[in-house]
């Protein structure tokens, strides 16, 4: 036991805010010299429930489920419990936030980040003295 | 012995034993095709007066290439997703690997009275929303008293 848990309980109890319950989309994340590639499986979103941000530092991919179903359905199994997805993700200072390029393809989200020019690699030639 | 192991090996096994015993918990009669969760594709499966409602989230598919078979009231999804990842001699660094790639096989069980010459198929963003319809007689009906 620490100090730490009991000082001002009261504050920790206002910040302790539940976020709401999000679906945590899989991914891939594949880096090569020019930039990264990010796929991420988002089944369930049209193109016009799928938002892809960026600020400052960090991207946030966000969507919404909307199922074709019929009124009055009972579920009997479900395994896809929540309707968002949203995930998050800090992007680093050599990735170039301007020139991303998305497609959105039957619930797959590929995401193309460049490197900023003088970040992409550059064969260092060694000096023999 | 650097890389001795921070717990004992039987703690390990108990851990593992304990939340497998949680698993199964959540599920009233365990299925014998197992839970089946975290499976590809993920499946919700729900029921109206007039038909069950299949939906399977099977994202970057050709829907060509899905395999749907309808068999003594048995639904069997089947498939092939491609991998995105690159070779192992490309000149790449996978960071993150979750998405499932390969095979896949996935079977559920619908109730009794479904009609197997009734059922459609739809695969839309990525989900594939199977439709079965019952059969009439399985249907509630109003009785009308004279």
């Amino acid at each position: 036991m620490t100090d730490v848990n009991s000082v001002r309980p009261q504050a920790r109890a206002e910040t302790s805010v539940r976020p709401e319950e999000v679906l945590l989309p899989p991914v891939d994340v594949i880096e090569d010299a020019a930039g990264i590639t990010l796929f991420a499986d988002l089944p369930g979103v049209s193109r016009d429930r799928l938002g892809v941000h960026i600020e400052g530092d960090s991207l946030t991919i966000e969507g919404r489920i909307l199922l074709p179903a019929p009124e009055g359905l009972e579920p009997i199994h479900t395994e896809v419990g929540l309707a968002v997805y949203r995930r998050v993700f800090t992007l680093s200072k050599e990735l170039d936030p301007d020139r991303v390029a998305a497609e959105f393809n039957q619930g797959v989200l590929k995401l193309r980040i460049p490197k900023v020019e003088h970040a992409q690699p550059r064969r260092i030639a060694v000096q023999v003295a | 012995m650097f890389y001795r192991s921070l717990f004992p090996r039987d703690v390990l096994a108990e851990l593992d034993r304990l939340q497998r015993g949680m698993q199964q918990q959540g599920d009233v009669s365990p299925s014998i095709r197992g839970t089946g969760r975290g499976g590809y594709p993920a499946m919700n499966v729900g029921s109206t007066a007039q038909s069950v409602e299949i939906h399977a989230f099977a994202p970057g598919l050709d829907p060509a290439s899905l395999d749907v078979q309808l068999d003594k009231g048995v639904l069997t999804i089947a498939g092939e997703r491609p991998g995105v990842l690159p070779p192992k001699e490309a000149p790449a660094t996978v960071h993150i690997d979750e998405r499932f790639s390969g095979r896949f096989r996935r079977v559920v069980t619908l109730p009794d009275d479904v009609d197997p010459n009734a059922v459609s198929a739809r695969y839309t963003d990525g989900v594939l929303h199977v439709s079965v319809q019952r059969r009439a007689a399985a249907q509630p009906r109003r009785i009308n008293v004279v």
